[in-house]
C-alpha cells in the first residue's frame, strides 16, 4: 500500500469530520460554552479575592478544560458507531491505528483547539499576568491533544455499553491525572518565577508517547467494540 | 512420571479446575503461618526505630501491601494481554479474580500509609506523588472492575478490561520510581537489590516474610476466586464435583 493513499485516507476523514462539525455549529460550541461556565463559577463560590483567584487559576482552567474534553469525548466515535460508518473503516485496508489518528485530530481541532485560544481570556479572569499567559496557552496546546489521544481509548471501550458517559469519567479521568498536574504545574512554576519549561518538555514528552500509543489501544479497543 | 507434565493441559478451565482446588490449602495455610512469623518479628523481636519510635511498625504491613499493589496491577496485566494474544479464556479469568485482590492491598496500602503518616509527618494524607499515583492505581483498579461489569457480553467484557488494563500499566513505574522522579515527602527506598538494605536484619526479615505471605495470599486468595468465576461463567459446570483421574494423579505424583 502507498504512502499517498494512506494519506488520502486520513485526511479524507479529518476533512469529513471537520465538515460534519460545520454543519452542526452548536456542538463544537457546547464544550467551549461548558468550560466558560465552569471557569467563572468558580470566583462566585471560592470569592472574588484576587490573591486567591491567582493562586487557583491555572487549576481551575485546566480542570475545566479536563471536564470539557471529557464531555465531548461521546461525539468521537457514537455517530460512527451507531449508523454504521465504523463497520466500514475497520473494513478498509488502510491501518486502523491511523484512521483513529485522523478522527482523533479531528475531535481536538473541533473540540481542543477552541479551549487553547479562549484560555487567554479566562487566565486574565483569575488575574495571571503576561508571561504565565503565555505559558498556559502553551500547556494546553501541548496538552490537550494528549487529552483527545487518552479520551479516545475510553470513548472507544465504552462504545454502546449502558451507562457510557459516566464510565468513560471513571476511565479516563485518573489516567488524565499526570497531564492536570504537568500543564497546572507548568503555569503555576511560570507565576513562582522557575519558569514552566520542564514541565512543558514533560507535557510533550505526554503527548508523543499518546500519539503513539494511544492510537492503537483505540483501535483495539473498537475492534472489540465491534465484534 | 519421567516426561513430566504437560502444563499446557491446564489452560482450559476443566483441568484448572480441580487443581485450583489442591493448590489453595496448602498456600492458604503457609501465607497463614508466614503472616503469623512475620507479624511476631515486626512486632516483638525487631528493634525500636530511633527516629520514628514504634509507630514505625506499620511498614511490616505498609511495604509488602504497597508491593504486592503494583506488582498484581503487573501480573494481571500479563495475564490480560496473554488472554488477548492467545485469546485463552483462562487468561481473561485469572485477569478478572486478580483485580479484587490488588484493589484491596492498593487500599491497604493507602490506609496503612495514612496511619503511619499521623504521627510521622503530622498529616493522615498528603499530596505527594507517591501517594498520589497509588490513589491512581486504586481508581484503575476501580476502573478494570467496573467496565467488566458494565459490559454484559462476557467477552467483550473480558477483551476490554484487558485493554484498559494495558494501558494502565503506564502508571506503575511512575508509582515505583516517583519517589526518584520528583523530590517529594515520601522515602525512597530502604530495600534494593544493588545496594542491599538500610535498616536492621532482623526488620528485613519480617518484612520480607509478610511479602511472600502476602504474595502466597494473594495466590489462595485469586486461585478461589477464579473457582467461582469458572462456576459462575459455565451454565451447566458437569465437572465441579467430579475430578477426573488424571488430574488427581498429576497432583499426588507431584
Amino acid at each position: 500500500m502507498s504512502g499517498s493513499s494512506m494519506w488520502e485516507a486520513v485526511s479524507g476523514i479529518i476533512r469529513r469530520d471537520l465538515l460534519l462539525a460545520m454543519r452542526r455549529r452548536s456542538d463544537a460550541a457546547m464544550s467551549v460554552f461548558f468550560l466558560v461556565i465552569v471557569v467563572s463559577l468558580f470566583p462566585l463560590g471560592v470569592g472574588p479575592e484576587p490573591a486567591v483567584l491567582r493562586t487557583i487559576g491555572p487549576g481551575v482552567l485546566w480542570v475545566a478544560a479536563l471536564l470539557a474534553c471529557l464531555l465531548s469525548l461521546g461525539r468521537v466515535f457514537t455517530a460512527d458507531y451507531l449508523d454504521g460508518v465504523l463497520e466500514q473503516m475497520v473494513l478498509i485496508p488502510q491501518p486502523l491505528a491511523l484512521l483513529v489518528g485522523g478522527k482523533v485530530v479531528a475531535h481536538w481541532v473541533i473540540s481542543g483547539f477552541p479551549i487553547v485560544l479562549l484560555s487567554p481570556l479566562l487566565g486574565l479572569q483569575f488575574g495571571l499576568s503576561g508571561e504565565s499567559l503565555g505559558v498556559l496557552v502553551m500547556s494546553l496546546l501541548l496538552g490537550t491533544p494528549t487529552l483527545s489521544m487518552i479520551g479516545a481509548i475510553g470513548a472507544a471501550l465504552v462504545l454502546g455499553v449502558r451507562g457510557s458517559g459516566l464510565l468513560v469519567a471513571l476511565l479516563v479521568l485518573p489516567l488524565y491525572v499526570p497531564v492536570l498536574i504537568f500543564g497546572a504545574g507548568a503555569v503555576t512554576s511560570s507565576m513562582a518565577g522557575i519558569g514552566g519549561e520542564a514541565n512543558l518538555s514533560l507535557l510533550g514528552a505526554c503527548l508523543v508517547l499518546s500519539l503513539f500509543l494511544a492510537p492503537w489501544a483505540t483501535a483495539a479497543a473498537l475492534r472489540i467494540a465491534l465484534e | 512420571m519421567s516426561t513430566g507434565i504437560n502444563w499446557l493441559k491446564y489452560s482450559s478451565p476443566q483441568a484448572f479446575y480441580p487443581l485450583a482446588g489442591h493448590l489453595i490449602p496448602w498456600f492458604a495455610c503457609v501465607a497463614v503461618a508466614l503472616m503469623g512469623v512475620g507479624l511476631y518479628m515486626g512486632f516483638f523481636v525487631a528493634p525500636t526505630d530511633f527516629q520514628q519510635g514504634e509507630a514505625y511498625r506499620i511498614i511490616f504491613v505498609h511495604v509488602p501491601a504497597a508491593w504486592m499493589s503494583m506488582f498484581l496491577y503487573v501480573v494481571m496485566a500479563v495475564w490480560a494481554g496473554i488472554g488477548m494474544g492467545l485469546n485463552a479464556r483462562l487468561s481473561f479469568m485469572m485477569a478478572q479474580a486478580i483485580a479484587p485482590t490488588g484493589a484491596m492491598f492498593t487500599f491497604l496500602a493507602l490506609l496503612t500509609g495514612a496511619m503511619w503518616g499521623k504521627p510521622t509527618w503530622g498529616a493522615w494524607w498528603v499530596w505527594d506523588a507517591r501517594l498520589t499515583s497509588e490513589l491512581i492505581l486504586l481508581f484503575q483498579y476501580a476502573g478494570v472492575m467496573l467496565l467488566r461489569t458494565s459490559i454484559d457480553d462476557v467477552r467483550r467484557a473480558d477483551r476490554a478490561s484487558a485493554v484498559f488494563a494495558l494501558v494502565g500499566v503506564v502508571n506503575v513505574p511512575i508509582i515505583y520510581f516517583s519517589v526518584q522522579w520528583w523530590n517529594t515527602l515520601h522515602q525512597g527506598a530502604s530495600v534494593s537489590m544493588a545496594t542491599g538494605s538500610k535498616m536492621a536484619s532482623t526488620m528485613l526479615t519480617a518484612m520480607l516474610l509478610m511479602t511472600v505471605a502476602f504474595w502466597l495470599y494473594s495466590i489462595a486468595v485469586i486461585l478461589a476466586r477464579v473457582r467461582c468465576v469458572m462456576i459462575e461463567r459455565e451454565s451447566s459446570p458437569v465437572w465441579n464435583d467430579e475430578k477426573p483421574a488424571v488430574i488427581q494423579e498429576t497432583v499426588e505424583a507431584r
